[in-house]
């Protein structure tokens, strides 16, 4: 009896063995087509941070296995199952896209596992359909543009023409825009999104309406080729243009290469830029830089940070990643040292944080970055936490 | 129809039996993940054995082919979104809307043939799928998340069940390619085929191949509706993506893969183009590049897609 | 409405239907003369502002670059014929389909490992930033103009080419009936590859005038491929004229429906509902516009002269 409890006991100590020494975290990004540039700089920041941990997490190694999601929602369900079903990961974080995120979600959710988004923030997730596991380390879509709007009537400026790609994430952030800037909007484009590279007629409109201001968003590449053909229109000297996510590690050399200098001195809002002064964000900015060459983006910073906000609740359940509950209460008090300082979790296990003015400068070496100013919204909440009913 | 055995017969054989056993070899073997793998194939293996019917066998080349698997799959998202989840409502709207828009498309596509008839069908389809893309009150592009599939009321067709969910389009698939079977042979199969090398001829024994023509675009239409409708239970989710024309573009390659105008084509096809995607893609990020020239050589080195490098003739001759 | 935005939009729509053209000039030849569904046009169109591009930042001139583009292009487009699809002729569409999709893949992962996932921006030298006053209170972008410019004149060339050289008699009767023009003792193979070639320089060229502006990603040939055969089959498969017309009939309407739709709905619809519609109209126009056009005319507005009903 004794000795079949014992091997009993062996047996289930060698079949649970690899799951309690290896934490495996499944990372969904795009490490294909032309938006895989935003996923390469994921990518090194995760492995920048494994790096920082010495690839353990309290007393456990860590292993982080890579999912594409070929800028497809459904490829990336596809990815996440592969995740959940053949590699059996832990927990699941990263996604870019919030379409791809809402798509994912559930295959993690129903598998009981815990997800964090390092960038996408859809409303449905922060609002009616927030779940207990799910987490967010970045931002609510909604955010960003609000600060933006709030900027624009610090600014002075009345009338606004708006240009956004038609898909959630543009509907997002014009919405955002539009629930707080108090002037008047004179025009508005939703453009097809992803093939429409050429603006011209959008442009056109734009001159002929003639705002006070512009505001435009497009993620990725698209985005300096818009400030591009906005500059060769004539109108980057005359009407201001104002953005989100636009201006960034990975769109800025572009801009200094192709010289358009008008973008420097460009103002934005952001929750985070490289040269915030804390002890975290300095390590992280410095080591990136001297491993890749280059700065880091937000979307590096964020991925950067997940990699820590997961590292707290491992540690604080001592290793064991199977105490979804003791994890879940460790995450929402996000006691890590995060690279944009202090922050707590929202209700809606959304992050409540301060937005910075971050304006286009020219760094000590000539390259071109981004510098946060004064704080335009504090400690904010995103608008849907009200709409959210945790319990699973 | 009736031909020597061949290893083409060999291997469709194999193939229907390893969807058959997937379920039990998956948990055998502790790999849970490919059982939605071949869930997934054998959907979008009868979306291509719908197309087969009227590309393969009717020499209608559609390029707007995947509008019917948004179509039927918006008919169960759109309706679970109003909380109604009841299959009996909900597959009647996928079959219905499906044979109604195939309908409208086919009276305007028929008219014209060659290049002009793709091109036309995928103008059709962007319609549909622009119109999807700004449904904002559906999700627009981030598309819906269906949290019920499709009830069908009863306690032995419980599609929240994985394997009666899985055994559910294995049956759609034997049912199709039964289907297939049964119409290619028969005298509807027969005028559809004889109007694609001569339809001149044809007209002029008597028969109104036009109407030929328009039943089977409309079968084909409902035959992939239906399988939007499983694909949508399957992935619980749907999006304007379903019926982007790259998916169309997908689907004539899995049927041209496989080997048009054969009975297996489609099915093997679709297990080749998928199967191979998810190994090459573990392998390395740059499957591309290995898998662009693999479909080229299929072209120059196998004459009628894999069933064609097996042996199978096609129905045709 | 104001008549300087009207004709800017114009402009914008021209300038667009030049592009167009560019990429369907060849592709109805290549169409027309051999029977060719070739989906890798696009990756051509890629290709030429990869390999233009890269000419452009080692030379430091886009004059220059373009002027060695075209030799480059035309070179990668006979390797690309005489290897991978002069086997092709003889087959099916479908297989054409199948082998040309196939090396879209292909090129677009060669691309990548070759340039990286950022792709290439390509600077625009200083005399062609800035705007021209175009008289009558209209500023238009130095740039744009320039793009026109040169599109109207590959457009006079291209014409005195087919229309008016022993070669272009050849194309001709190659796009009316080819077994015909093979008959009479028309070098068949040479003939295809260099109007192969030729495809190649214009889609190339298309590639690497609109980088400056758009700059160049991997995959960006895919959208204008299907353009591009909205085009050639508007304007009727084999014709260059048509593809002229089309192209531009395409570019322009595709403007105004983005740039006056939303004003129009508005006439007849709730703003909240005119804001919905108006995106995904101006979306289809073009495809609403194709389908209207072949539903009238089956063979498209220019079928070339004796050309039977496509197969």
């Amino acid at each position: 009896m004794l000795n079949r409890l014992v091997v009993a006991a062996a047996l289930a100590a060698i079949a649970s063995s690899p799951a309690a020494a290896d934490i495996k975290i499944g990372f969904v990004t795009t490490l294909t087509t032309p938006a895989a540039v935003i996923g390469r700089d994921m990518r090194d920041a995760v492995e920048l941070a494994l790096e920082h941990i010495g690839g353990r997490m309290g007393p456990e190694t860590v292993e982080v296995i890579y999912g594409d999601d070929e800028f497809n929602a459904q490829k990336g369900k596809q990815a996440t199952e592969r995740l959940i079903l053949r590699d059996d990961v832990d927990l699941v974080a990263g996604y870019i896209w919030s379409n791809v995120l809402l798509a994912s979600a559930p295959v993690v959710l129903s598998a009981g596992k815990i997800l964090i988004s390092a960038n996408a923030g859809p409303a449905p997730l922060a609002g009616r359909r927030c779940h207990e596991n799910f987490f967010n380390i970045s931002w609510q879509n909604d955010q960003t543009p609000m600060a933006l709007g709030e900027l624009l009537n610090q600014e002075g400026i009345r009338s606004l023409y708006i240009v956004a790609p038609n898909y959630v994430a543009g509907q997002n952030m014009v919405a955002g825009v539009e629930r707080v800037f108090t002037g008047e909007v004179v025009g508005k484009d939703m453009t097809v999104w992803p093939s429409q590279r050429d603006w011209s007629a959008e442009l056109s409109k734009i001159k002929a309406a003639g705002p006070e201001g512009v505001f435009m968003f497009y993620p990725g590449p698209a985005g300096p080729a818009f400030v591009k053909q906005y500059q060769q229109a004539g109108l980057i000297e005359t009407i201001p243009l104002f953005s989100v996510y636009t201006f960034d590690s990975i769109s800025l050399p572009l801009f200094q290469e192709a010289g358009i200098e008008a973008v420097l001195g460009g103002k934005m809002t952001q929750f985070w830029a490289p040269d915030m002064q804390n002890e975290q964000n300095r390590k992280f900015v410095t080591a990136f830089q001297t491993k890749y060459g280059r700065y880091p983006s937000f979307y590096a910073a964020q991925s950067y940070d997940s990699m820590f906000f997961i590292k707290s609740a491992v540690e604080a359940v001592g290793g064991n990643v199977q105490d979804v509950d003791g994890m879940r209460a460790a995450l929402r008090k996000a006691e890590f040292p995060s690279v944009r300082g202090k922050f707590r979790m929202g209700s809606n296990h959304f992050p409540v944080q301060n937005f910075y003015e971050r304006t286009v400068v020219v760094d000590a070496d000539g390259n071109w970055t981004t510098s946060a100013g004064p704080v335009v919204l504090e400690d904010h909440q995103d608008p849907y936490a009200g709409q959210c009913e945790m319990g699973g | 129809m009736k031909s020597q055995l061949t290893p083409a017969h060999a291997v469709s054989a194999l193939l229907i039996a390893l969807c058959a056993a997937v379920p039990y070899l998956a948990s055998a073997l502790d790999e849970p993940f490919y059982v939605i793998v071949f869930a997934r194939i054998m959907i979008w293996a009868i979306a291509a054995i719908s197309l087969n019917l009227i590309m393969g066998f009717g020499g209608m080349i559609s390029f707007g082919h995947a509008v019917y698997l948004g179509i039927g799959g918006y008919a169960v998202g759109i309706l679970a979104f109003h909380d109604i989840t009841s299959a009996w409502i909900q597959l009647p709207a996928a079959i219905g809307l499906c044979a109604l828009v195939a309908l409208v498309f086919g009276v305007i596509c028929l008219r014209t043939r060659g290049i002009y008839f793709i091109m036309i069908t995928l103008a059709l389809a962007q319609m549909v799928f622009f119109l999807s893309v700004s449904a904002e009150r559906y999700g627009s592009d981030d598309g819906l998340n269906i949290l019920w599939r499709s009830d069908f009321g009863s306690g032995i067709v419980d599609l929240e069940d994985g394997a009666v969910m899985y055994y559910t389009i294995f049956a759609v698939l034997m049912g199709c390619l039964f289907l297939q079977w049964r119409m290619v042979v028969s005298r509807f199969g027969m005028v559809l085929r004889a109007s694609q090398s001569n339809e001149t001829r044809v007209q002029a024994v008597g028969i109104p191949t036009y109407r030929y023509r328009l039943a089977a675009f409309v079968i084909a239409g409902v035959m992939c509706g239906l399988a939007g409708f499983l694909q949508a239970n399957l992935e619980r989710f749907v999006s304007p993506d379903m019926m982007n024309w790259h998916r169309s573009g997908e689907l004539i390659l899995m049927t041209v893969l496989g080997g048009t105008a054969t009975l297996f084509g489609p099915l093997v096809g679709a297990v080749v183009f998928l199967l191979l995607s998810e190994m090459l893609s573990t392998i390395t990020i740059h499957w591309h590049l290995l898998f662009g020239p693999f479909l080229i050589l299929v072209v120059l080195f196998a004459r009628g897609g894999v069933m064609g490098l097996l042996g199978s003739r096609t129905t045709r001759d | 409405m104001d008549y300087v935005l009207l004709i800017e939009q114009l402009l914008n729509g021209f300038q667009l239907g030049i592009i167009l053209f560019l990429m369907a000039a060849g592709l109805t030849l290549v169409f027309g003369i051999m029977d060719l569904v070739n989906l890798a046009h696009g990756s051509l169109f890629m290709i030429g502002a990869f390999v233009g591009g890269t000419l452009t930042l080692v030379t430091d001139s886009l004059v220059l670059g373009a002027v060695l583009m075209v030799p480059a292009m035309f070179a990668i487009g006979v390797l690309v014929e005489t290897i991978a699809l002069r086997t092709l002729y003889r087959r099916s569409h479908l297989d054409q389909v199948l082998a040309t999709f196939g090396l879209i893949l292909f090129f677009n992962e060669a691309t990548r490992l070759i340039w990286g996932p950022e792709g290439l921006a390509v600077p625009l030298p200083d005399f062609l930033e800035g705007t021209v006053a175009l008289g009558a209170g209209i500023t238009y972008p130095l740039y744009r103009v320039v793009i026109i410019v040169i599109g109207l004149l590959v457009a006079l060339g291209l014409y005195l080419l087919v229309a008016r050289t022993r070669f272009g008699m050849l194309v001709r009767a190659g796009a009316s009936n080819r077994e015909m023009a093979g008959a009479l003792g028309v070098n068949i193979p040479v003939l295809f590859s260099l109007v192969f070639g030729i495809g190649a320089v214009l889609a190339g060229l298309a590639g690497l005038i609109i980088t400056p502006i758009t700059q160049a990603a991997i995959g960006m040939g895919e959208d204008v491929l299907i353009l591009a055969f909205v085009v050639i089959v508007i304007g009727g498969i084999g014709s260059v004229r048509g593809a002229f017309v089309a192209a531009l009939l395409t570019g322009i309407i595709d403007t105004m429906g983005r740039s006056f739709l939303d004003v129009v709905l508005l006439l007849f619809l709730p703003p909240n509902a005119a804001e919905s519609a108006g995106p995904a109209l101006s979306s289809m126009l073009i495809y609403i516009l194709m389908a209207g056009i072949l539903f009238f005319r089956p063979q498209g507005l220019f079928p070339p002269r004796g050309a039977t009903a496509a197969p």
